[in-house]
């Protein structure tokens, strides 16, 4: 349809002919290199045992161990909405709101610059990557303290424009490079037309890099919806904070005691991000986004 | 009419101001605030929280003076150089020249259960790192069925615990991008170089890694970066502890802002921060217009 969809189809031909390549190749070495992979993935397997299995065991405790009596006692315990709806619908709030801010300010941003020659692009975009270098963990205190003087602290639009900002240089650096990979001819057709740049974007460009956008969104979501650190910092009353801060005040309350309501609760959290990955990594292909990202 | 021209022109980068007021409010200023913040005395609470006073570079002679900021930095520089720059890097380079030669539904799962440990949310990966490194956890339970002792891993050797955590849950973004880059490398090369009778750790060493060494340089800046700023994983295995034996950068500076309440200290190592992330960030710049 056009070069943003019809990459992940080269990249996947290509693929096909890596592999032929190295079955033709090395057809002696793959019994070692299928074992060493296998050792290593029961490795990284391992730690996330614990977390299915306890969330099954109604007696958990640090322990792997498969449950003696499977129950799903330990979801129906969290499923409260004091303990995890209203805190996953904060979560759901705070990263829907980030993604949404980021992709639309992402998308005015890139537009110009992909379109218009000025001699400002360059230096703009060199030092918004430069931003997606700053330690957000270092920030936090000054923004702490920013927020403090704005009278913004516990405020839930303030810290998804916050999280909106952290996010935008790498949205505008990804969008900006689906966006060239956006025929230009198109538009000018549409320009004719008498439609205006504005117009030409939402009714030619937009459609054309959906899946670019799809991807972007989906990148901002998942790392707003793990995020930890910022809304533990800036959202200070319970009503407001979502489910990664409430887990962990769960886990400082009940957590030495309720070992498997911990694992339910991590697990129903994490769901919704495993979900959104596959989406991406199936529709697009993981090394696609990557590309997206990390092409100059 | 050429004015016209030119207001037309500077018009056309209007819709770039919504994005460059966001980064000016909340990531510019805070960084300036940052710098200004560490001259004075602010405080969480009390009198020198609503009128902070100049001291100067008070804040940075106590740094200098403080016993736990060199111990801070090492523990840093350990924590990046252990778990980045050697654990996620090599092992996801590791990971990805194995699966140019498994089956590829064995490169498809391993894949997936990489990717798993990163894609969840930092605070779960955080329990299950506690969980697996706890007295009673599935360390222990491993090296017990081995007939080895265990140990209480988070408190004998909390730099480790965490260290091994990170490149578990990090590992899968080098992967990413070295399955990415080998791809990328043409097969004829390295035939010709099996044809020649080269064995393969020297077509590994002549070849290949010439052939992807921007995407290491790349790889090694992100990922050093990256695990700069890690704070739940460790705050949520050691909190730092025991007595300050894991207490990276970001970690010390959240106790000294928030827990000790002198927002001027930590905004300080805060600063500190923030200029070696600018240093790293300037390098990775340079780094990618050099490849054009």
């Amino acid at each position: 349809m056009t070069t943003a969809s019809r990459r992940p189809l080269d990249e996947a031909s290509r693929r096909a002919r890596h592999g032929d390549a190295t079955s033709a190749g090395g057809r002696r070495a793959r019994g070692p290199a299928d074992a060493a992979l296998l050792l290593i993935g029961a490795c990284f397997l391992l730690p996330l045992l614990w977390l299915v299995f306890g969330s099954l065991d109604a007696e958990a405790g640090y322990e792997t161990r498969l449950p003696a009596s499977p129950s799903l006692t330990n979801y129906s315990a969290v499923l409260t909405p004091e303990l995890l709806l209203g805190p996953l619908w904060n979560s759901l709030l705070l990263s829907g709101g980030t993604a949404t801010a980021t992709v639309a300010a992402a998308v005015l941003a890139a537009y110009p610059l992909s379109r218009f020659q000025s001699r400002f692009n360059r230096p703009f975009m060199y030092s918004i990557l430069c931003g997606t270098c700053l330690p957000i963990t270092a920030i936090m205190v000054p923004v702490y303290g920013l927020f403090v003087q704005l009278r913004l602290l516990d405020s839930l639009p303030a810290t998804v424009l916050f999280m909106a900002a952290t996010a935008l240089p790498m949205a505008i650096w990804m969008t900006k490079n689906f966006m060239d990979a956006v025929p230009v001819s198109l538009e000018e057709a549409a320009w004719v037309d008498g439609a205006s740049g504005l117009t030409a974007l939402r009714a030619v460009v937009l459609p054309l890099m959906r899946q670019g956008l799809g991807v972007v969104f989906i990148f901002v979501f998942i790392q707003t919806w793990g995020n930890f650190f910022v809304p533990f910092i800036l959202l200070l009353s319970p009503s407001k904070q979502p489910a990664s801060v409430s887990i962990f005040s769960f886990f400082g309350q009940h957590g030495a005691i309720a070992y498997g309501q911990l694992a339910a609760f991590s697990i129903l959290y994490s769901v919704p991000v495993l979900v959104l990955y596959v989406l991406v990594a199936r529709g697009a292909g993981g090394s696609f986004a990557l590309s997206g990202a990390v092409k100059g | 009419m050429v004015e016209r021209k030119t207001v037309r022109r500077q018009l056309r980068l209007l819709p770039v101001v919504p994005s460059v007021l966001l980064i000016l409010l909340f990531l510019a200023a805070p960084v300036l605030w940052s710098f200004h913040a560490s001259f004075t005395n602010a405080a969480l609470t009390g009198r020198s929280a609503r009128n902070p006073a100049w001291i100067g570079v008070e804040n940075y002679e106590r740094l200098l003076g403080d016993s736990a900021f060199p111990v801070s930095v090492v523990l840093t520089i350990v924590f990046v150089v252990a778990s980045a720059v050697v654990g996620q890097n090599l092992l996801g380079l590791l990971i990805a020249g194995l699966m140019t030669r498994a089956r590829k539904p064995v490169s498809a799962v391993v894949g997936t259960a990489v990717v798993a440990a990163w894609v969840l949310p930092e605070i779960v990966a955080a329990f299950a790192a506690y969980a697996y490194f706890s007295k009673d956890g599935t360390l222990n339970q491993l090296l017990g069925g081995a007939g080895v002792a265990g140990a209480d891993w988070l408190y004998a050797y909390p730099m480790m615990a965490v260290v091994l955590a990170n490149i578990w849950r990090g590992t899968a973004f080098s992967m990413l991008v070295y399955r990415a880059a080998l791809a990328d490398v043409p097969q004829d090369i390295s035939e010709a170089a099996l044809m020649d009778g080269a064995a393969g750790w020297q077509r590994l060493v002549f070849i290949t890694l010439p052939l992807i060494r921007s995407s290491i340089a790349t790889n090694l800046m992100l990922v050093t970066l990256q695990t700069l700023a890690v704070f739940t994983l460790i705050w949520v295995m050691t909190a730092g502890g025991p007595s300050n034996a894991s207490t990276t950068l970001p970690v010390l500076a959240y106790q000294e802002a928030f827990k000790f309440g002198d927002i001027g200290y930590g905004t300080a190592i805060a600063s500190v921060l923030i200029v070696l992330g600018l240093v790293f960030g300037i390098a990775y710049v340079r780094l990618l217009k050099d490849k054009r």
